[in-house]
């Protein structure tokens, strides 16, 4: 069964007298298990619908099946009941976390507002998360603030699998990490979907970061969905002009000789 | 190929720290060259980049030498210009962008406000901004990211130094934005026959254009030389890590694909 359907999305900002139809009638699909790489320029929506996904912000249009559940119009304790099964993690930023908060207690949070172990086994459930990311339950005292950005995300990616989701929303997750960094961070991610199932809606404006993860890419452009397909078709063959402009634009390794007046220094 | 700068040597400590940001370093830079400093973050880059500009913040020590071919250090906005990542860092964001442009070359070419706002008109165009009458008049808070980065360009360039340092000036920008400001500067600077610095932690964004690159590791200078023989054969095993972490098109993805 498809995991999430989302349907016509719609979302209009208005600043300083302008308004910007941030997300313009967006539909999509997961399925379980699924990652689906969401890519487009700085501005095209991106943060937008993932927000509205993670129920951040309301839609002005459209709408969510998530689960079989009609995810928009949940609220009160059916929301909150619901809102174990997606998660989110951020870009690193300090201001994802509560700057006084120790790795325990940002691990602790969900298992005691989801209720998912009892307080006894808490400690325990927090040294088998750390240990899952690849870090020494030791760390659990530590102060969020001791640990390298790598570290942070780590943490904030076992804050996400703490509630046994079954999508997590990544945005920008990766973007700020230093590469040799990125690509464990990348792994691990990757591991814990085979191991578990979960589903990954994963934003980047880098293709090359969602040609390692995905099975399917969706390009945005301006609020508006322009191309979605399965990874090699819509990186080997791009349709849209956003996509193959953002295909034109990474970086390609150049390992020959370089070009020009310094050629014969 | 005339040597701009010899560096020899150069060790900076920050003020307060034991262990210097930059622990002996040395490396030439060539008149008209594109010079690539590469490293992952806190490597020193940055730091190497304000010690060429005599930008270093009060209380760092210097030891070591920079010779200069021109006998004396450049002078930041006249002989130098600096783009950092983050365009609001140089932009003042109460002056419009006509007035910031303009600043530079009216006090370092000695022109008139006037003559200077003509010249700030013709960078505003060379650097493509849209619609550059009116760009002149805006507030840095009204442009994106990209445009902004173009006019933080603009007026490093307005005076037209000999050298520009580009530091992480395209990493806050999507990729292809990037991609365009990465092509500009590379004509700008061959137009002029200036000298580029450009830092980047991305080794194959440096690899497309740059002539030579240095790559640097926890303060260290860990090698330096023509592009493609550093990137070909590189003779140390920090720089073959890095070029291995490298993810473009070609790499293999990591999830499992299925079935054609
Ligand atoms: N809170 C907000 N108020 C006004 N405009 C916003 C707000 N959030 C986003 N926008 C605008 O919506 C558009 C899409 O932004 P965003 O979703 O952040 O794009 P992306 O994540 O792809 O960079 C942009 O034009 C942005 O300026
Ligand atoms: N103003 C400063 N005071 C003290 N330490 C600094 C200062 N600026 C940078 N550093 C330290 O110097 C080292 C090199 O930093 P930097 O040159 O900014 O690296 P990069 O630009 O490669 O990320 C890092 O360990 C950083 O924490
Ligand atoms: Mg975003
Ligand atoms: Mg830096």
């Amino acid at each position: 069964m498809t995991l999430l359907a989302i349907e016509n999305l719609s979302k209009r900002f208005s600043s300083g007298g302008r308004a910007v139809a941030a997300v313009g009638d967006v539909s999509l699909t997961l399925e379980p298990g699924e990652t689906l790489g969401l890519v487009g320029a700085s501005g095209s929506g991106k943060s937008t619908l993932a927000r509205i996904l993670m129920r951040l912000l309301p839609a002005d249009a459209g709408s969510i099946r998530f689960e079989g559940e009609d995810w928009l119009s949940l609220s009160g304790t059916d929301l909150r009941r619901h809102r174990a099964r997606m998660q989110m993690v951020f870009q690193d930023v300090l201001g994802a976390f509560n700057p006084r908060a120790t790795v325990a207690s940002v691990l602790d949070d969900p298992l005691r507002i989801h209720d998912i172990v009892p307080k006894a086994g808490r400690a325990q459930e927090i040294a088998a998360l750390l240990d899952r990311v690849g870090l020494p339950a030791s760390y659990a005292g530590r102060s969020i603030r001791e640990v390298s950005g790598g570290q942070r995300q780590r943490i904030a990616i076992a804050r996400a699998i703490a509630t046994k989701p079954s999508l997590i929303v990544l945005d920008e997750a990766v973007s700020a990490l230093d590469v040799s960094i990125r690509g464990r961070i990348l792994e691990l991610l990757v591991e814990l979907q085979e191991e578990r199932g979960i589903s990954y809606l994963f934003v980047s404006h880098d293709l090359a970061v969602l040609r390692a993860v995905s099975h399917r890419i969706a390009v945005m452009e301006a609020g508006r969905l322009v191309e979605t397909g399965p990874m090699r078709q819509v990186i080997e063959n791009p349709q849209s002009p956003a996509a193959k402009a953002l295909v034109n634009a990474v970086p390609r390794l150049v390992t020959q000789p370089t070009e020009g007046p310094f050629h014969d220094v | 190929m005339s040597t701009l700068c010899e560096i020899r040597d150069l060790t900076v400590t920050y003020r307060g720290q034991r262990i210097p940001a930059l622990n002996r370093i040395d490396l030439d830079i060539v008149a008209g060259e594109r010079l690539a400093i590469i490293g992952e973050s806190g490597s020193g880059k940055s730091t190497l980049a304000r010690a060429v500009a005599g930008l270093l913040p009060l209380g760092a020590k210097l030891a070591g030498e920079m010779r200069w071919s021109s006998g004396q250090p450049p002078l930041p906005g006249r002989d130098l210009g600096f783009v950092f990542q983050d365009p609001s860092s140089s932009l003042n964001p109460v002056l419009d962008i006509g007035e910031q442009v303009a600043e530079g070359a009216r006090r370092h070419l000695g022109l008139s406000w006037k003559t200077a706002y003509v010249r700030a008109l013709k960078m505003l165009e060379r650097v493509r901004i849209a619609e550059p009458q009116k760009a002149m008049r805006a507030f840095p808070h009204q442009l994106s990211g990209g445009q902004r980065q173009r006019v933080a360009i603009a007026a490093a360039l307005a005076a037209k130094p000999g050298i520009l340092i580009a530091d992480e000036a395209t990493s806050a920008l999507d990729m292809v934005v990037q991609a365009e400001i990465v092509s500009l500067l590379d004509e700008l600077v061959r137009e002029a026959g200036m000298t580029l610095i450009f830092i980047t932690h991305d080794i194959a964004l440096a690899s497309g254009f740059a002539d030579r690159v240095a790559i640097f590791k926890d303060g260290n200078l860990v090698e330096s030389g023509l592009t493609g023989n550093v990137l070909a054969s590189p003779s140390e095993a920090y720089t073959r890590t890095l070029i291995a972490s490298h993810r473009d098109l070609a790499t293999p993805p990591l999830i499992r694909e299925a079935a054609p």
